[in-house]
């Protein structure tokens, strides 16, 4: 839903030359100070690729992942399109593709098919893309899409696929470079209904899809190395209408905040010149993450005529009803639902819930602590965010590099809970134990972090800061009852903080409130 | 009489016995290549011309010599060494230009892939050579297939038939054909996509065969009409067809289409008796139909009596042997197979056609370009022939969106229905249960040079009695039956259902015993003679 700000001044001239300024700070000071006339909302449907993580590629057995290779590596007769090869299918990318289509609530076909969509360009080297077109993988599909107002928005899949990548080409002046290696990476290729109502809601979807992607473990979707990619598709119309009228198609979005802002300006753009009178025409944009503007790439009058037909060199894909009851239950339990279930079953807040499942790895580690600790769940949701996570962020691990598994962890959180270590001692432990690689009861024992639990030598401690702190000691006996806590610190310090700072309190006060 | 002209299982024999060796066999036929073959085929350059070229053969695109003696000796020090070089040991061999040979030019008769040399081998090729073959050269063929003259190719002079050299050798395999003929290699592998193995076979009296459809893996064929396209080997006898299937056949794992069927021991098979066997005769392949392109109206033209009397003397020996000859068999379809052939196979030599864009291999255009585009155009109008033009563009028309469902669609469905005519004659509990159909393979035999290419229609009709057994998918094989007045060969082919290659060589087989001591099967191509050899 956008306010059009410009209704009561005067309107923008139709944009004749094509470049569109980011709107940003001018349209939020605008509106304030404007009357709403028509309010529009926007109509935007991506279409998202992701790139499948398996060894090879889908119809060769070249490495898949050719990230930080040199140009034409990872090449062979068969995906470099040479006379006379065949393709021959992965079954590792049909297992993941129909992985991926169980996740979006899609009907994974039993019998799919793959087809050539024929085009020249330099870096498709058969001049014809093997992709899948009336019969793909998975049929239909939906993703509820969680709201920031606490509802959901359900976004339809209208289709998904599997397909090979094309090269890539590189422009230097006055030359065009070739890169095969990305010939032939598996991909999914997904296309939404015209579902989605803003720009922050589209960003919204594909954070969702990356994290299910990596969750249910069938892509890296790294935008930064184009292991997810996406394009968009931009309308607007009258609030309250269901038409769709003509769409913008933005392309070249390289991460998920460009996006967002790609699509805002569109938008914007697009009321602009609706209220201008203007007519928005089948453009496809280019958007300049630099200048923050998109540019026309060229008119969509009409659409490429691909002249699919089914791949001869390929077979049906076909999945038995066996094999696709294994894929369905082979789906793990998807981040909405644990997030739902956590909330529910462990009584943490929404946020928690949705930072412990923001990783997968992280949620199982969350799980499997629970289980060994046996404690409050509010607890062990507490270490792990406010400790675990920073641990892995300082030292730049990942959760199977960690030495700290959940059983660690747990050791650490019941000697803290034990009264064996305090809690401040427990957190640095979190850390030793990692650094060191030890167990975290043996560091306890070999650095004496155990906590001072007999009273007699707190009360020692006590007693030499009491006597060495005799300004102190007035203060408090006048009744500035607050300096016990600078006392305090003292008695920790000198006990290297291992001193239940409980007792400590409890000594001091009785000592100093003895005459 | 030269090692040449002995059929392939003779000649691995004599060369496993120690009886002479694999180099002197070689020698030999590279001599009969020198005597006959002329200047071999070459782009841009002039077609045949003299007294010289118009006698000569010119099977070849490349002579592999070099390659071919280097081969040779390691068969012979393995022979030396007491090991066996398989089965094909030290018989030359020819392959049509569509196979890939790693290091060697692979061209498909075109300019665009004239200076292609292949970083690969294709899986028929990698096979004759496990089986200890030894490859010859290269031979011409319509470009990129596409014809039934072998007129096409870019290379040349194009093919001569050795039985008439002011002839066709047929297509598109004609050079495989001519090269066997003349005893230019014992073998040729061919490629089949709607009778391109068989109508050259028969063209040049050979043996042809078409296996089904995935049985022999199309990796390193440069492809065609990719459901449709079946290598197969053409030999001077039935024993020599079954050896090269039994070493080429089996599943590929780099061709995902090819069948997992065990391979029988074709041999074996072969050597079957034929007796009981129920062999089909139908009228639908003693015509040629037609739509008159003017009227629209379907046309019945018988084909010549002496072909319909050769092939029916042909059912006259096989009934002596025993077999039942079923007649009056029904395939309904059969008119449809030539239109659904050029709808099918044109919508994917177009597909496949799209590789060759003078970037990656093969010509480039020498003239400057302004852009992609004009590199494109340039490059491709410079080096494609009119046939593969012609097919381009019948391709792409008929694939257009706008056109989905009338053409191709319709043809996926006339294709169903040929299927169906052939699954209905073999069903063991069906009317007719036919273990064979036997038919003539080409509707004329050899016409002159020029009569007809140029018409790519009347060309296409060439195929009409060997197109259907692609669509189906089902093989079939074409033999030797008899001469016709002007003293060209007249070829016979059976077919059969899915993978019973074993028994249409037994039939096969059976006929080639039982016509041994016939007079015309001692009849030589007048070229051999000339070059008395």
């Amino acid at each position: 839903m956008y306010n059009t700000q410009y209704s009561i001044r005067k309107p923008p001239p139709p944009i004749l030359d094509f470049v569109v300024k980011r709107m940003g700070q001018q349209s939020r000071l605008l509106s304030e100070s404007t009357v709403t006339m028509t309010k529009y909302e926007a109509v935007i449907g991506l279409e998202i690729h992701i790139q499948l993580n398996t060894e090879s590629k889908i119809f060769c057995s070249c490495k898949a992942d050719s990230w930080g290779d040199p140009p034409n590596t990872n090449i062979c007769p068969v995906c470099t399109g040479q006379p006379g090869v065949l393709p021959v299918p992965n079954q590792a990318v049909i297992e993941k593709g129909a992985l991926l289509a169980a996740a979006m609530n899609s009907r994974i076909r039993p019998e799919s098919y793959f087809d050539r969509k024929n085009y020249f360009y330099p870096d498709l080297p058969k001049g014809y893309q093997i992709t899948q077109y009336d019969l793909a993988i998975g049929q239909g599909g939906y993703l509820d899409l969680p709201l920031e107002d606490g509802g959901a928005r359900r976004i339809t899949i209208e289709k998904m696929h599997i397909e090979e990548d094309a090269g890539k080409t590189i422009h230097k002046p006055g030359r065009r470079l070739l890169d095969f290696n990305r010939c032939g990476v598996p991909l999914v290729e997904m296309v939404t209904g015209p579902d989605l109502r803003s720009a922050a809601e589209a960003a919204a979807f594909i954070r969702y899809l990356r994290k299910l992607a990596r969750w249910i473990g069938v892509s890296d979707a790294d935008m930064e190395k184009g292991k997810m990619r996406f394009d968009a598709n931009v309308s607007i119309r009258k609030e309250g209408s269901s038409v769709l009228n003509p769409k913008t198609e933005i392309k070249n979005m390289n991460s998920i905040e460009h996006g967002r802002e790609a699509i805002q300006t569109e938008i914007q753009r697009q009321i602009r010149e609706v209220e201008a009178g203007g007519t928005i025409e089948s453009w496809t944009l280019d958007w300049n993450e630099d200048t923050k503007t998109l540019s026309k790439m060229r008119s969509k009058e009409t659409e490429a005529d691909y002249r699919y037909f089914k791949e001869p060199d390929l077979l049906a894909v076909k999945l038995d009803q066996a094999q696709i009851q294994e894929i369905h239950a082979s789906l793990p339990e998807l981040p909405q639902a644990r997030e739902e279930r956590f909330i529910s079953e462990y009584g943490i807040t929404s946020k928690e819930a949705g930072l412990l499942n923001s990783d997968r790895a992280l949620s199982d580690y969350f799980e499997s602590l629970l289980e060994v600790y046996g404690g409050a769940p509010k607890t062990a949701a507490n270490w792990v965010i406010n400790d675990l996570l920073g641990l892995l962020n300082d030292l730049d691990l990942a959760l199977d590099e960690l030495y700290l598994t959940p059983e660690r962890l747990a050791e650490i959180i019941k000697m803290v809970e034990a009264g064996t270590i305090n809690t401040s001692t427990g957190r640095e432990l979190v850390r030793i134990a990692e650094e060191k690689k030890k167990e975290p009861p043996a560091i306890v024992e070999e650095e004496g972090l155990a906590q001072l639990t007999d009273n007699s030598a707190i009360e020692a401690l006590c007693q030499e800061v009491i006597q060495s702190s005799p300004d102190q000691v007035a203060q408090y006996r006048s009744g500035k009852q607050g300096v016990i806590g600078w006392l305090i610190g003292q008695v920790m310090s000198r006990s290297s903080g291992k001193a239940d700072p409980q007792a400590v309190r409890e000594i001091l006060q009785r000592l100093l409130d003895q005459p | 009489m030269s090692t040449c002209d002995l059929p392939a299982y003779q000649i691995a024999e004599l060369i496993r016995a120690k009886q002479v060796s694999a180099l002197e066999v070689l020698e030999d036929t590279l001599k009969r290549v020198k005597q006959v073959d002329g200047r071999p085929g070459e782009v841009d350059a002039p077609a045949a011309e003299t007294v010289e070229d118009r006698a000569a053969v010119h099977a070849f695109t490349l002579v592999t010599e070099d390659y071919a003696r280097q081969q040779a000796r390691q068969i012979d020090s393995q022979i030396q060494a007491g090991e066996d070089p398989g089965p094909l040991a030290g018989v030359p061999y020819t392959a049509k230009d569509i196979f890939t040979v790693r290091g060697i030019r692979s061209t498909a008769g075109s300019k665009i892939l004239s200076n292609y040399i292949s970083p690969y081998s294709a899986t028929v090729v990698e096979r004759m050579q496990e089986a200890g073959a030894v490859l010859v050269g290269k031979v011409n063929l319509d470009e990129f297939t596409y014809g039934s003259s072998s007129e096409s190719s870019a290379y040349k002079p194009v093919p001569r038939n050795p039985w008439d050299t002011s002839r066709v050798t047929g297509g598109s395999s004609g050079g495989s054909a001519a090269a066997v003929a003349a005893g230019e290699g014992a073998i040729s592998l061919g490629t089949d996509t709607g009778g391109s193995i068989r109508h050259p076979a028969s063209f040049c009296g050979t043996v042809g065969l078409k296996p089904t459809y995935g049985r022999v893996s199309r990796y390193g064929l440069i492809a065609f009409g990719s459901s449709l396209d079946c290598p197969g080997p053409l030999a001077r006898s039935v024993t020599d067809a079954a050896l090269t299937l039994q070493a080429i056949a089996g599943q590929d794992p780099r061709d995902a289409t090819s069948a997992t069927v065990p391979v029988p021991d074709y041999l074996a098979e072969m050597a079957k008796d034929i007796r009981g066997l129920r062999i089909g005769l139908s009228e639908e392949f003693f015509r040629v139909t037609y739509f008159d392109s003017e009227s629209m109206e379907l046309v019945e033209n018988p084909i010549d009596d002496q072909i319909r009397d050769a092939v029916l003397s042909a059912a006259g020996f096989l009934a002596q042997l025993g077999a039942d000859i079923v007649t009056d068999v029904p395939l309904p379809h059969t008119k449809y197979g030539v239109p659904t052939y050029f709808v099918i196979s044109r919508v994917e030599a177009s597909s496949n056609l799209l590789r060759y864009d003078g970037v990656k291999y093969g010509y480039r255009t020498s003239a400057p370009f302004a852009d992609l585009r004009e590199l494109y155009r340039k490059t491709r109008g410079e080096a494609f022939g009119v046939e593969p033009k012609l097919r381009m563009l019948m391709g792409v028309y008929l694939s257009a969106a706008q056109f989905d469902k009338g053409y191709y669609q319709r043809a996926l469905k006339a294709r169903a229905l040929i299927r169906q005519d052939f699954e209905a004659i073999f069903d063991p509990q069906g009317d007719y249960r036919l273990d064979a159909l036997l038919t003539p393979t080409a509707p004329t035999t050899a016409f002159p040079i020029g009569s007809v290419y140029g018409d790519s229609v009347l060309m296409q009709y060439s195929d009409q009695l060997t197109v259907t057994t692609n669509h189906a998918g089902i093989p079939g094989l074409t033999f030797p039956v008899g001469f016709d007045r002007e003293g060209l060969p007249i070829g016979a082919q059976v077919l059969g259902p899915d993978y019973s290659e074993g028994r249409l060589l037994s039939v096969a087989r059976a006929y080639e015993l039982a016509t041994e001591n016939e007079d015309w099967r001692s009849r030589r191509p007048p070229i051999l003679a000339d070059n008395g050899s």
